[in-house]
């Protein structure tokens, strides 16, 4: 367990308190409650049934699949799964909330304790606690540009299913809170419960900050609302606590409350829409019972979980002999471990490995693309793996060969065959090429016999001439031979 | 349990309703005087009585996950007091 | 002819129907002139007479075809709480008074797939809160009948009032209504028909506009108690849409009459016997209890100890769920709206608009119980509350197989009365909420005169999904009270 980072401030050091909760959209065809659709992108109220639309006398019946991916999630995080859960009603007035109420799970909800243990960049670990996970319905869209006295309301996403996980105040750093994000997105792609898509709405945090004297008890905490990056979390985090810290220098108070974040200036700034007026009137929903499921039915689900990204990475270690770092890398994305996986099938795993983290990596970062969309499939990469391992390239040149791939997508052969890149290892032509250097630089070849080491001039003076395609290990042999001789 | 005006005030805004300040008194007798009389249920123990969720003893039934609905925007819409195209519109809410 | 057509039950038009003695059309337009000559009780907010006709004479085709169903060409009323595909439903609000839906409820469905007509929409309790059908935004509806001597117009009952008069006064072979806390037995028995609310779950509720959703259940109208068989027949059945309707055959409730009750134990509970309950009822009671003893029945004195606390701990749990229900109407998406630049004022100014009186006074009840700091003093102590009035019904049935008690504390009493006290008008219902309260299936069926001749019900409770038994020991009410009279100046 990593110790808490702390904040240096004008009169002595802070620590940072950091609760999540994310609203995961579970992936599933139909809503929570109703038959629409799900998918993302239809125009405005296309994906909207009768209940979604909270008509008059209309009433929500659950849809299985979303029962079965908040019991997958709750077991991949390890926690208890509630047999007896219940939905109950918030009420609330909103134009994208249709009916005056969400229905969603307060006192009892389908997944209890479960935890996150994060990798951190130290080498060192933290356990994040999971209170509970809970399903409930996500809102409409409420457009507030589209005219100028006026808000525009989508209910294509009234309904949809969301878990909403909530986390202990564990993390203490942006950092933290960062890792957090990234790992329970990496846990829900591992099972197929969401698609992680932060740009698409599909994930969306709530963060709760407060700041505190080391050891003190916690302080009071803002909620910073519907943040759609994790790149915004953590600035959201590293604003507020900075912002909470100044004010409590300066003598103030921090209030509760409920923030927005502004991601052009980098601040958050307190709701309009004052959320200390809600009284959520929580009762259950007389419209449903008691959702109930049966011990085995879950124990099937259990047997039926992939194997989640803590244990991939220590059979990465124990398998391919990856360092922890590397391991940890990999297995951050479903995508990028089984990436990982492909291309070290029957070929050399730490080679592999450096490949993808290094090269694969790097390319993608400088294209901002996922590993998804990547031009280079783990099959073409293996290709162009199996061309320096058989001797026909040599890692220089593959380097060039794999930056050529990714910006043409075409296969390593061909790029090779084409720029005629193909080593020379051929004795005879090496031997031709090695007798004029040496006809050609007597003095030079004269010094081998006192200065062995002469022999890397010569390695240079044959790449040269041959435009770096002659094959290292035959150069070597064949000088040495020459020049001993 | 005696409601006073403010309490009804507060409650009319939770319900969103507009109550006018000459109403509130009354509101507040009769609202009161309906209170008492449910108080009576003060007289049951109910000590390890379990709340009743359902008079029906059945268990949730739960659909398939098909895509059944939808698909008609202008049904949706099409008793709105305002729309804009496939819209609902609503006065600007400022966040 | 016409005369003559709206006298039948609704059971003898079918019969009629069937052997060819007139056609659904005539049948039909018979009771569009007896709807249009009864407009002074106001029983309907909106006439259908064009559909009606069509279904008339879809009707007739379909009979000559010889696809007709079991209730083929009958004509009747819908309480505007159904939502009916293409045809106004306004819950007697203003919220609502331009809503046409674009969906037709399952129950309504039901009986057209069965055949029946829709004559019209009928008048009622604005979102079916109400004991007098007087809180409607279109005025209220009157009963038929007149305390002797003629005296002021008189209550239908609510909320299911329109519904209940329009049978009564021979507009419609039947009605459908709703029943929450007693809304189609009350009215029943303020307009001497017979209205049956079955057990919670047995007819769906999808469609229908939600009052009190755990306790909100469709139900039958009519002039018999084998018209409401066959009424309850046609409508019941498992609906997947709604979560709540329970998935069990339909019996053939019909065939379930005439079976006497011999042998059957009906049980008389002490607790029904209130305070100033009028002398007049308590002989109804007790002549009831002699009418079943005289036919083989076993009388059995029982306890249901918790009565007394079902009709408070509806007036939390009904208002609680209401004050969510209605939440939806919001200026937004459908009904009313007053205009504002201000969503916040917008809420606010629409629904004080579209909300009458007692509405707002449910909704506000409702808000209040469920809001921080008294949830666990009110809801949740009602709920507790209705676990054990559910389990007096439950220790009871193992002793009896149907209970008998009066339908309501009084006769008719005239319109504006109770107005200005809430909870007077609350316990128009004291008979029926605790049936309510525990879902079970029960009934209210004219049986005698008040004083002023008036009509009083009898109400018998049955056993959960247990509507047979219920229904053939309301036949052998029927059939002891013999009850005949009707409201003056109707059909004479």
């Amino acid at each position: 367990m990593t110790d808490a980072p702390l904040i240096q401030g004008r009169t002595g050091e802070w620590e940072v308190v950091i609760g999540l909760e994310v609203h995961a959209q579970v992936i599933a065809r139909a809503k929570l409650f109703s038959g629409a659709s799900t998918a993302f992108g239809a125009p405005p109220n296309s994906q909207v049934s009768l209940v979604d639309a909270a008509m008059p006398g209309m009433l929500p019946v659950i849809n299985e699949a979303c029962v079965e991916q908040a019991v997958r999630t709750g077991l991949a995080l390890g926690a208890e799964i509630n047999l007896t859960s219940v939905f109950d009603r918030k009420n609330y007035f909103y134009p994208d909330l249709p009916a005056g109420y969400q229905i969603s799970q307060y006192g009892q909800p389908i997944v209890g304790k479960g935890e996150i243990v994060l990798d951190l960049a130290d080498g060192g670990a933290r356990t994040v606690g999971i209170t509970r996970l809970h399903l409930e319905q996500d809102a409409g869209k409420s457009l507030h540009d589209r005219g100028p006295n006026a808000t525009h309301v989508d209910l294509n996403r009234s309904g949809i299913a969301l878990m909403e996980i909530v986390s202990e105040p564990d993390m203490r750093s942006a950092e933290e809170a960062g890792a957090y994000v990234r790992k329970l997105r990496s846990i829900l792609r591992t099972i197929g419960t969401c698609d992680g898509n932060m740009d698409e709405g599909s994930m969306r945090c709530d963060v709760n900050v407060s700041v505190r004297r080391p050891g003190a008890a916690l302080g009071t905490r803002t909620e910073t609302k519907n943040l759609n990056s994790i790149r915004f979390v953590m600035r959201a985090v590293e604003y507020e606590a900075r912002r909470q810290i100044e004010v409590l220098e300066d003598g103030g108070a921090v209030a509760q409350e409920t923030r927005l974040f502004d991601p052009d200036r980098g601040e958050t700034r307190p709701m309009r829409t004052k959320e200390e007026a809600h009284d959520y009137r929580y009762f259950p929903d007389p419209d449903l019972l008691p959702l109930t499921l049966d011990a085995e039915w879950v124990a099937k689900i259990k047997a039926s979980l992939p194997e989640l990204p803590d244990a991939r990475k220590a059979r990465f270690m124990a398998e391919y002999g990856l360092i922890a770092d590397d391991a940890g890398v990999l297995v951050a994305e479903r995508e990028s471990a089984d990436y990982f996986e492909a291309l070290a099938e029957g070929r050399d795993a730490k080679t592999a490995a450096n490949w993808v983290i290094h090269d694969l990596f790097g390319q993608l970062n400088r294209a901002g693309g996922e590993i998804a969309d990547s031009p280079v499939s783990a099959a073409a990469l293996g290709g162009l793996l199996d061309l320096i391992a058989g001797g026909a390239i040599s890692g220089r040149i593959a380097k060039d060969v794999f930056a050529e791939m990714f910006a043409s997508g075409r296969e390593a052969s061909a790029i090779v065959e084409e720029k005629g890149l193909r080593q020379v290892s051929d004795e005879g032509a090496i031997a031709a090429i090695v007798d004029q250097i040496i006809a050609d630089n007597p003095g030079q070849a004269a010094a081998y016999a006192t200065n062995p080491k002469v022999i890397g001039w010569f390695v240079g003076q044959v790449m040269k001439a041959t435009q770096g395609q002659a094959n290292p290990a035959v150069v070597n042999a064949v000088l040495r031979k020459k020049l001993e001789g | 349990m005696s409601i006073d005006k403010a309490t009804v005030a507060r409650i009319a805004r939770l319900a969103h309703l507009d109550v006018p300040e000459d109403d509130l008194e009354a509101l507040a007798g009769e609202l009161s005087n309906i209170l008492g009389w449910v108080e009576q249920l003060g007289e049951v123990d109910t000590e390890g009585v379990a709340p009743m969720t359902s008079v029906v003893e059945v268990t949730l039934p739960r659909r398939a996950d098909e895509v059944t609905d939808g698909g008609d925007a202008d049904k949706i819409v099409a008793n709105a007091p305002q729309r804009d195209g496939d819209f609902f519109v609503v006065p600007k809410v400022i966040e | 002819m016409t005369a003559a057509l709206t006298e039948l039950t609704l059971g003898q038009a079918r019969d009629g129907l069937a052997k060819g003695e007139f056609s659904s059309r005539e049948l039909t337009e018979a009771h569009i002139a007896a709807v249009e000559g009864a407009r002074d009780l106001n029983a309907f907010i909106t006439e259908t007479p064009e559909r009606a006709l069509a279904m008339a004479d879809a009707s007739d085709a379909r009979r000559g075809n010889g696809e007709a169903g079991a209730m083929d060409g009958i004509p009747i009323a819908v309480k505007d709480l159904y939502c009916t595909d293409g045809v106004r439903t306004t819950a007697a609000s203003r919220i609502l008074e331009s809503f046409v839906p674009p969906y037709e409820s399952s129950v309504t469905a039901n009986l057209w797939r069965a055949g029946a007509v829709m004559l019209g929409k009928t008048n009622m309790d604005e979102f079916a809160m109400g004991s007098a059908n007087m809180f409607s935004f279109k005025g209220p509806a009157i009963n038929p009948w007149r305390r002797d001597g003629d005296g002021p117009p008189l209550v239908p009952g609510g909320s299911s009032g329109g519904s209940a008069a329009a049978v009564a006064a021979r507009v419609a072979l039947g009605a459908i209504g709703t029943d929450t806390g007693g809304s189609i037995r009350q009215p029943a028995s303020f307009c001497g028909v017979v209205g049956m609310k079955p057990t919670y779950g047995r007819c769906s509720r999808w469609g229908i506009v939600a009052f009190a959703s755990s306790l909100d259940q469709a139900g039958p109208l009519a002039r018999s108690v084998r018209d409401c068989a066959i009424m309850l027949g046609a409508m019941a059945g498992h609906d997947p849409r709604d979560s709540t309707s329970v998935d069990r055959p339909v019996p053939d409730y019909e065939a379930a009459l005439g079976g006497g009750v011999k042998g059957l134990r009906v049980g008389i509970p002490a607790e029904y016997r209130v305070d100033d309950m009028p002398e007049e009822i308590e002989r109804l009671w007790a002549q009831g209890v002699e009418w079943m003893k005289g036919q083989g029945a076993e009388a059995v004195d029982i306890s249901l100890p918790h009565t007394r606390y079902a009709l408070p701990a509806y007036y939390i749990v009904a208002p609680a769920e209401a004050s969510s229900n209605l939440a939806r109407y919001d200026g937004v998406k459908y009904g009313l709206r007053v205009p504002s630049d201000d969503l916040t004022e917008m809420y606010q100014k629409t629904r004080a608009a579209g909300f009458g009186p007692e509405v707002k006074r449910r909704v506000l009840i409702g808000t209040y119980v469920l809001s921080a700091g008294y949830y666990d003093a009110y809801y949740l102590k009602a709920q507790k509350l209705r676990t054990l009035i559910a389990a007096d019904f439950r220790a009871a049935f193992q002793r009896v197989d149907v209970i008998l008690t009066p339908t309501a504390p009084s006769a008719a009493f005239a319109v504006g009365e109770k107005m200005d006290d809430p909870i007077a008008m609350y316990l128009n219902d004291v008979f029926t909420v605790p049936a309510s309260m525990a879902g079970l299936p029960a009934i209210s069926i004219p049986a005698g005169l008040s004083a002023e001749g008036l009509p009083l019900g009898l109400h018998l409770i049955g056993r959960p999904f247990d509507e047979e038994t219920v229904l053939r020991a309301a036949q052998a009410v029927e059939e002891a009270a013999g009850f005949t009279a009707r409201p003056e100046g109707v059909g004479r």
